[in-house]
């Protein structure tokens, strides 16, 4: 028989083999080589970290093709890099170039306000953001192969991690107390599609795995995005943002791992420096707030 | 009565081991620390990112346990990034590993995940092809002697057996083909 590529299981089993680790934002080969040194179990290669974009202002894009592949040639683990939301021609570009995941991220500047990318239309898996489940079920049905909470990137303040994290995973646990009648009038609610909505119904959990984003920036942090129902983290600005990221990295991919033992938690806690600055998220104005991009 | 068994659940995809293993009758624990090997008659370790579980397993002597697990009677399975942890040599990069098996392995050797595939492999010993998936996958560069090849893919061994240790470059616990997990219990009886 013929070997088959792209599918949807290749694509949910990249994010299988990630489960249980720690995806780290990096800007440049030597950052990609900290995370990796570190235990990363993938990278996210970015020109800015979150924390920066939101400083800087203005639009933000896909990353130079050149830093991605700086960073690809320095790791052997794998390497994801963002495609702006709704932009199908940067998601082809960095499929071109061999990145092993794209997340079409809120983080940067929408390029369709609309229509998101059909996933399914490509041979290299997709990540998505998303605040509660209907957003999930969306995502996977254009073809997302991995789900993250959006959270509210480059704050350093895990609060809407949680938020979308309880969100979904509230969402989830109602689905399995409905009768099957009332499950066509739920996806209407959600808006989201009915085949997605029954099979959550059935399983109990995401058709696809379910990984947080979106705000840690300490090793507790890790280990409660973990309690809440992530099966991995990912941590943009937290790491290369705080005072010590080499020891900040190592620290959160313990708290990852170990998440249920809190000595280990707390062994790794210590002496880590002064963390990213955070924000609190009341002082953010609405219209500058990431996760309200997509919908 | 089925043997004791355990899955490394350091990092990686232990959970889809675990599930395989309870669809074949077995109660498999996750191990994340030394002292949980204790017991076991066999270990699992899942497909993942080796350069991590190889980061992680420096919290704690897991070499020289996983080793003493070896040389006492237990058996080990490992799937892709399991099997580039229990061969004798690792290139592409080069680093470290457990030597349980007499092989040389390369790391990512098909390309990147655009190159990710999924196949129907005869396995020798086993009534059905089985449905897997190769990600991201190492391959064998170089066997020992002792190491039996049970199943090829494009002329290359991709699922090899040396005594208690069993390594597999791809990974069949993602795919629901429970085949292997099935014969591999079957060898702790």
């Amino acid at each position: 028989m013929t070997d088959s590529i792209g599918t949807l299981r290749l694509k949910t089993g990249l994010a299988e083999m990630l489960k249980g680790g720690v995806i780290m934002d990096v800007t440049n080969a030597e950052q990609a080589r900290i995370a990796e040194d570190a235990g990363a179990c993938a990278v996210m290669a970015l020109e800015r970290v979150p924390s920066d974009i939101r400083k800087d202002g203005g639009v933000a894009r896909m990353t130079d093709p050149r830093i991605i592949e700086q960073i690809m040639e320095t790791v052997s683990i794998p390497v994801m890099a963002k495609c702006r939301i709704g932009h199908f021609t940067e998601a082809r570009v960095l499929e071109a170039m061999g990145v092993d995941y794209i997340d079409e991220s809120e983080v940067l500047t929408p390029a369709d306000e609309e229509f998101h990318v059909d996933k399914h239309a490509f041979t290299v898996p997709f990540v998505c953001g998303c605040r509660n489940l209907g957003e999930a079920l969306r995502r996977i049905g254009e073809g997302a192969a991995m789900i993250r909470t959006k959270g509210e990137a480059g704050t350093g303040n895990v609060v809407e991690a949680v938020r979308h994290m309880r969100a979904l995973m509230a969402g989830i646990k109602r689905l399995t107390i409905l009768g099957p009648e009332e499950l066509m009038t739920e996806a209407k609610n959600l808006g989201a599609p009915y085949e997605l909505v029954r099979m959550v119904a059935r399983d109990g959990k995401l058709p696809v795995p379910n990984f947080s984003a979106g705000g840690i920036a300490t090793p507790a942090d890790a280990a409660l995005m973990r309690a809440l129902g992530a099966e991995a983290n990912f941590v943009g600005s937290g790491i290369f943002k705080s005072q010590n990221p080499a020891k900040v990295a190592k620290a959160i991919v313990r708290a990852t791992t170990h998440w249920q033992d809190a000595k280990i938690v707390l062994e790794v806690s210590k002496d880590l420096g002064e963390p990213m600055k955070g924000l609190e998220i009341g002082s953010i104005p609405e219209n500058e707030r990431l996760q309200g991009r997509g919908w | 009565m089925t043997a004791a068994v355990g899955v490394l659940a350091l990092q990686g995809d232990y959970e889809a081991h675990a599930k395989a293993l309870q669809r074949c009758g077995a109660a498999p624990s996750e191990v994340r620390r030394v002292a949980q090997l204790e017991g076991l008659a066999g270990l699992v370790i899942p497909g993942g990112e080796s350069t991590t579980l190889l980061n992680l397993m420096r919290d704690e002597p897991w070499f020289e346990a996983l080793r003493g697990f070896h040389a006492r009677g237990g058996s080990v399975f490992g799937t892709c990034a399991g099997a580039i942890l229990v061969s004798r040599e690792v290139r592409h990069p080069s680093q470290d590993s457990l030597g349980l098996l007499d092989a040389a392995i390369e790391r990512n050797a098909y390309g990147r995940q655009v190159d990710s595939f999924e196949t129907n492999l005869e396995v020798a010993g086993l009534p059905a092809p089985l449905s897997v998936a190769f990600i991201r996958a190492p391959r064998f560069v170089a066997l020992g002697a002792g190491v039996e090849v049970m199943a090829r893919h494009a002329e290359a061994p991709v699922l090899v057996r040396q005594g208690r240790v069993v390594a597999a470059t791809f990974h069949p616990e993602i795919t629901g083909a429970d085949g292997l997990h099935a014969w591999w219990l079957g060898t702790l009886a």
